[in-house]
């Protein structure tokens, strides 16, 4: 088996040595490494890649810490044992042989799903993953968006690049927030990470306009093992929106994602992201499990982070983008928006860890379940010894349509320092039949009800996403809660 | 004058217990009624089982409006078609505008008479003319509806709807219970600039003081499930006086 791997690394390797004259992202299309994982496994990724010694030695270092963990089981989720040398880990574009010629060979169901989000005719086939080569459109757009940014001086590229590019920046900060040992998803990522975002703020710079994984050209299929490291340096700011509304298909059903923030003296992130991989079936078959590690740290006084998430897709959602109050007065904020319908399981929250003195965080998660669903806010607020005049709000509600449908709420708190103040405020509601005959006899129907009662259930959330990703939200949880209420 | 609603025997229950019990109405466009009653006496039920909530049970009777089967059409449908319930306890709906709401009723209408979507600014220009009738402050729009709304506040906030959409025929459940005597004058000049030939106004209540202001034509005293006594305002008046339970003995 390891003897085979090795021949086959080194096939690889020399195809890869023929290819890269014709640039990078062409020649990634004719390989693939057989399933497994093992050293070999992560040593032809990074060299793949053309990765400096530093980064190859992080990797296995990921690697032979992850093989001495187990997965997690703690999680209000279920679902069978995952064979992790079943999988693919260099799956570079599942040869485009296998993706729809055309929308016409397009499952149909997703097609109305894009027409009732109004997703533009020319983005249709690149989120369906048709084989088409280039989108002009945004190729241009993204175009002009980089000038725009080079000017202010931000660096904002795929991760790939940004290795080749600037080594030394991925050196400094990759790694310190969600260390490779963190957790059994997180080391995985970080043992075979394929690609990813990267973005860097320079002091002082506000950046021109927000950032979307959407102008991330050439860096299209990321899926599986993501990796995402922004930096925002003394004074800077930056809003970065990941994910878009229209559901992505995607062959690989496990999704390990990480992504780190860093936020230095006086600097903002904010992050935005609407989640919307598929979610399996009426029935609960298929669908993506995405097991997320999203972790920022305010690492400079007066420092701000921010997420905003709004979670309709996937069969499973394991994530808790979380913030490390290290700087003074640093402040960190969490809004979120689960939904699960059918068979969707959730368990998803945030952990504010409060470490400097003066630090402020908010929570703001609703949680709103349907048909089968389960939903799970799991939350953490930890106040350090050092957190003098620490606060925290949470405020965490749930929202039942139907019977058949769970909500829970596991809030830990561990205060540390007397001083400290935390404020927790849960709800649990059903959609009334009360509410729903009122709107009835204003003559709207059960269905727009429904979504106009979650909307307004959404709305502390929905209002810190950035305007047009507000509106697509909002058509998103639409589609999301279609035939919850009969 | 052409009966634009017509109750015949009808029969309601709610859960296992018979709540209207064999009540006639008719009503001809251009009236205004008055459903008069001591507790219990299912008043709310008739109001709702009109608008067709679940859980009011029509066990038999018949019910037409514009000469067509009421019990037929789902409630949203009944609304749609100018039937308008004002409730007595309206809820609230957290995070949802008054004005959305409004907004999204009175195109559901238009949707299904076949017309376009209202224009948004000629709808706000509607509904701001509305408001000063009924005395409301322009803040109101963007609250949520009925939102730590006083029960007052609620009440308007019906009379407002119900004149936005213009129904054809208002049901007003107790509108003026939980009034004080100025905000019982803005709620009376809201229902009454609503009278039309073409309209008419079920008003359910529990006083006679919100007559002396909206003047019915019929009064209608409704006990155990049914109609007892009819007739025109001098009733209210009567009732006023002498309380029901001389009808009761009556009846």
């Amino acid at each position: 088996m390891a003897a085979e791997t090795q021949r086959d690394t080194q096939q690889y390797d020399a195809l890869v040595g023929r290819q890269y004259r014709h640039g990078f992202f062409t020649d990634i299309e004719s390989d693939t490494l057989p399933p497994g994982l093992n050293e070999d496994v992560v040593r032809f990724i990074s060299k793949k890649k053309r990765e400096p010694e530093f980064l190859t030695t992080w990797r296995l270092r990921a690697l032979r810490h992850w093989l001495t963990m187990r997965e997690p089981t703690w999680a209000h989720v279920r679902f069978k044992p995952i064979d992790y040398q079943a999988i693919s880990y260099y799956s570079a574009p599942k040869s485009k042989a296998n993706a729809p010629k055309s929308l016409a060979e397009v499952d149909p169901k997703l097609l109305e799903t894009y027409d009732k989000l109004g997703v533009p005719l020319h983005e249709r086939a690149r989120l369906a993953g048709v084989a088409v080569d280039a989108v002009f459109d945004s190729v241009s757009v993204a175009t002009t968006f980089k000038e725009r940014l080079a000017e202010a001086g931000v660096i904002f590229g795929s991760f790939s690049e940004a290795v080749q590019n600037h080594p030394e920046l991925i050196e400094q900060y990759l790694g310190t927030v969600v260390p490779h040992t963190d957790n059994f998803f997180a080391a995985l990522n970080s043992a075979v990470f394929t690609d990813g975002s990267f973005v860097f703020v320079p002091k002082g710079v506000r950046c021109p306009m927000e950032l979307s994984t959407y102008f991330r050209i050439n860096a299209a299929n990321t899926g599986q093992f993501e990796r995402t490291l922004i930096i925002a340096e003394a004074g800077s700011h930056v809003s970065y929106l990941e994910g878009c509304t229209a559901p992505m298909r995607d062959e690989n059903q496990l999704h390990a994602a990480v992504v780190e923030l860093v936020a230095l003296d006086d600097a903002e992130i904010k992050y935005s992201t609407v989640q919307n991989w598929y979610p399996g079936d009426e029935h609960g078959v298929g669908g993506i499990y995405n097991f997320v590690t999203k972790r920022g740290e305010c690492r400079g006084r007066n420092a701000k982070i921010s997420w905003t998430q709004v979670e309709t897709g996937s069969a499973i959602t394991w994530k808790y983008p979380s913030c490390v109050l290290r700087g003074e007065n640093s402040v960190g904020e969490f809004y979120s928006v689960a939904t699960t319908n059918n068979y969707q399981q959730a368990d998803t929250g945030t952990k504010m860890i409060h470490i400097g003195a003066n630090t402020r965080s908010t929570i703001v998660s609703k949680g709103i379940s349907a048909g089968h669903g389960q939903n799970t806010y799991r939350g953490l607020v930890k106040i350090l010894p050092s957190a003098h005049g620490a606060r925290n709000f949470t405020q965490c509600d749930s929202l039942l349509i139907g019977g058949q449908c769970g909500a829970h709420t596991f809030p830990y708190v561990e205060v540390k320092n007397p001083g400290a103040t935390v404020e927790h405020e849960a709800s649990t509601s059903k959609i009334s039949e009360e509410q729903l005959f009122y709107c009835l006899q204003r003559g709207i129907s059960a269905e727009d009800a429904v979504n106009m009662i979650v909307s307004g259930f959404c709305k502390s959330v929905f209002k810190e996403l950035p305007m047009e990703f507000a509106v697509e939200a909002q058509a998103l949880l639409a589609v999301t809660l279609e035939g919850a209420v009969g | 004058m052409s009966a634009l609603l017509e109750v015949e025997d009808l029969v309601v229950s709610v859960g296992t217990k018979k709540v209207l019990d064999g009540l006639s109405l008719t009503i001809a466009a251009g009236s205004v009624h008055a459903i008069m009653g001591p507790n219990g006496s299912g008043k709310s039920t008739l109001g709702y089982a009109l608008a067709g909530r679940p859980g009011y049970e029509v066990v038999s009777g018949s019910v037409r409006y514009r000469s067509e089967n009421l019990l037929e059409l789902p409630p949203e449908e009944r609304a749609r078609a100018g039937l308008f319930l004002g409730f007595q306890y309206p809820v609230e709906i957290p995070g949802v505008n008054n004005v959305y709401l409004l907004k999204a009723a009175v195109n559901a209408a238009r949707k299904a008479q076949g017309q376009p979507e209202v224009d948004a600014f000629e709808f706000l220009k509607l509904v701001r003319e509305k408001m000063q009738l009924m005395q409301m402050d322009e803040a109101f729009l963007s609250r949520g509806v009925n939102e730590g709304f006083s029960g007052g506040e609620k009440k308007r906030n019906e009379i407002l709807q119900m004149l936005v959409l213009e129904p054809t025929l208002a049901v007003l459940d107790e509108t003026d219970s939980g009034l004080d005597i100025d905000a019982m004058k803005i709620v009376a000049r809201g229902i009454n600039s609503l009278r039309s030939a073409q309209r008419a106004v079920l008003l359910i209540t529990h006083y006679q003081r919100l007559l002396d202001h909206v003047v019915p034509d019929y009064v209608h005293v409704l006990a155990r499930g049914r109609i007892v006594k009819s007739g025109d305002r001098t009733l209210a008046l009567e009732l006023e006086r002498r309380g029901y339970d001389w009808i009761l003995e009556a009846a």
